[in-house]
């Protein structure tokens, strides 16, 4: 007798996704299995970020399905406090300081108290190394890694199950977002959670993934290791690995 | 080009658009009035669409007061009826002038902030980081701006009514000869309660929609920049034309 297969944490099945006249997403498969990083490459406007936006519940596909531990996910599935999202541009709220925007779900979510909610906030600060004196300045005082490094303690302060990373590096200098890669690594063995990521930049995918799909004209043309990306033997992968204008 | 199917596909586009628009405030008017609250929120916008606005409203009305009392002065002058010109301008800002220039200042700076900010809001994620964050952007961002404007416009309006009689009052007896004291009797003796309170009534309806307006604009806003200043600008444009709209229907409600 086989053993039967390890149930996927998060499971696209034939996800489709219309904008107007053209087809964004064409019948998506894609798993990812429980306390895995799964890391989504493909070219600038493929499709990448409806894939993630709705597994998150941010959009709705028009065709197949999104499955969590084996269950469709219920519309509207963003308000789950299981998940963490770190955005491409860390949309961070303007109007509040640095600490409210990490604290957010504690404090009107979940109706923490302020200090509570901002001991709280001072504590995933830390883990993601962003300075204390931060805490009292507004987004846009803090350069675009720190920025990022609040938006990642923003995802992580509830202790998520999955977090959905979209293009954590983008914007950012190779070093600083080695930092970040490196710090999402740290956070993601640290909670034991399930990763989603999408990034263009293929170092960072190295980096912070088991597993690496990509995704070109709406379809997943090919899966595999993180170790089998660089002889993937597929024309599409070895010319995105290698950055070659032609396949 | 067909132009009965033209005619027939923007009156379905209408009705589509304004059954959206009618959702969109039904839901956001909801949200207002459901747990959770944010208290927090509804004072800030209290403050940015009712205090912040004052000076604008009421300079707008001791102008248009004092303009309007000359008016009346020189057209009621063909007619023998220069005299009856407090009651008029009295009757003419608390009815019509003093909500409509109100809720058209508020459409100029409220509906275009509102609609830039939330477009913006919209253009960097913000508003999708919100519902990751177990908080309905309605409940957020829209509930506590149609409250703010539908309980600040008749704040401001009431401002705007005693302003505006002012300025006809500074006019006619600076440079009217009217005597200071009757003008005053004679407006507080002709105005009726109900003249008061459906101008209020008018701006609580202006306020819905301008802050309607802007959220509804913001809320779709596609394309970045460009596509948050066109939210702006078809915010002020649509709450404007809107207003004078209600204002016509409340008017005819109001007087049958």
């Amino acid at each position: 007798m086989t053993p039967k297969p390890a149930q996927p944490r998060l499971e696209w099945r034939g996800v489709s996704k219309r904008f107007g006249d053209k087809l964004v997403l064409d019948g998506v498969d894609l798993a990812v299995d429980p306390g895995r990083s799964l890391v989504v490459i493909g070219g600038s406007g493929q499709g990448k970020s409806v894939l993630i936006k709705i597994a998150a519940g941010l959009l709705r596909a028009d065709g197949g399905e999104v499955r969590l531990d084996g269950q469709p996910l219920a519309p509207g599935a963003a308000h789950a406090p299981g998940y963490g999202f770190l955005f491409q541009g860390a949309a961070l709220f303007d109007s509040l300081p640095v600490w409210e925007n990490i604290a957010f779900r504690l404090l009107h979510a979940d109706g923490l108290p302020r200090r509570a909610a901002r001991a709280r906030a001072l504590d995933a600060m830390d883990r993601v190394r962003l300075p204390a004196s931060a805490a009292d300045q507004r987004p846009n005082e803090l350069s675009g890694g720190m920025q990022k490094r609040a938006g990642l303690a923003r995802a992580i302060i509830a202790d998520p199950d999955i977090l959905f990373f979209d293009e954590p590096t983008t914007g950012l200098d190779p070093v600083t977002g080695g930092v970040i890669d490196a710090l999402i690594v740290e956070q993601v063995r640290r909670l034991g959670c399930t990763a989603v990521s999408i990034t263009h930049d293929m170092a960072s995918a190295r980096r912070i993934a088991d597993r690496i799909a990509m995704l070109h004209a709406g379809r997943i043309v090919w899966q595999g290791s993180a170790d089998e990306v660089d002889r993937s033997g597929h024309p599409l992968v070895d010319q995105f690995v290698s950055g070659r204008s032609e396949p | 080009m067909n132009p009965l199917a033209a005619l027939g596909r923007a009156t379905l586009g209408a009705a589509r658009r304004t059954g959206a628009v009618t959702l969109f405030g039904a839901r956001g008017l909801l949200s207002a009035f459901t747990r959770p609250f944010f208290p927090g929120q509804t004072a800030r916008q209290m403050l940015v669409i009712g205090f912040r606005s004052l000076p604008v409203v009421g300079l707008t009305a001791v102008f248009t007061g004092a303009a309007l009392a000359l008016n009346i002065h020189t057209g009621g002058g063909r007619l023998n009826a220069e005299q009856v010109m407090p009651q008029i301008v009295a009757l003419g800002i608390v009815r019509e002038l003093g909500p409509v220039l109100a809720a058209l200042m508020l459409a100029g700076r409220v509906s275009a902030a509102i609609a830039a900010e939330i477009g913006a809001m919209r253009a960097t994620e913000q508003i999708d980081a919100l519902a990751t964050l177990s908080t309905d952007p309605y409940r957020y961002l829209v509930a506590p701006r149609l409250a703010a404007a539908i309980l600040s416009l008749p704040l401001l309006t009431a401002v705007a009514d005693i302003l505006g009689i002012a300025g006809g009052w500074l006019v006619a007896t600076a440079t009217l000869d009217f005597d200071g004291r009757l003008y005053i009797r004679n407006t507080l003796d002709f105005l009726e309660p109900w003249d008061v309170i459906s101008g209020l009534l008018k701006a609580a309806v202006f306020g819905l929609i301008v802050a309607l307006m802007g959220c509804w604009h913001g809320f779709h806003a596609k394309g970045g920049a460009r596509g948050v200043g066109r939210a702006a600008t078809f915010a002020v444009v649509s709450a404007a034309v809107l207003i004078f709209a209600a204002d016509y229907l409340l008017t005819g409600v109001f007087t049958a």
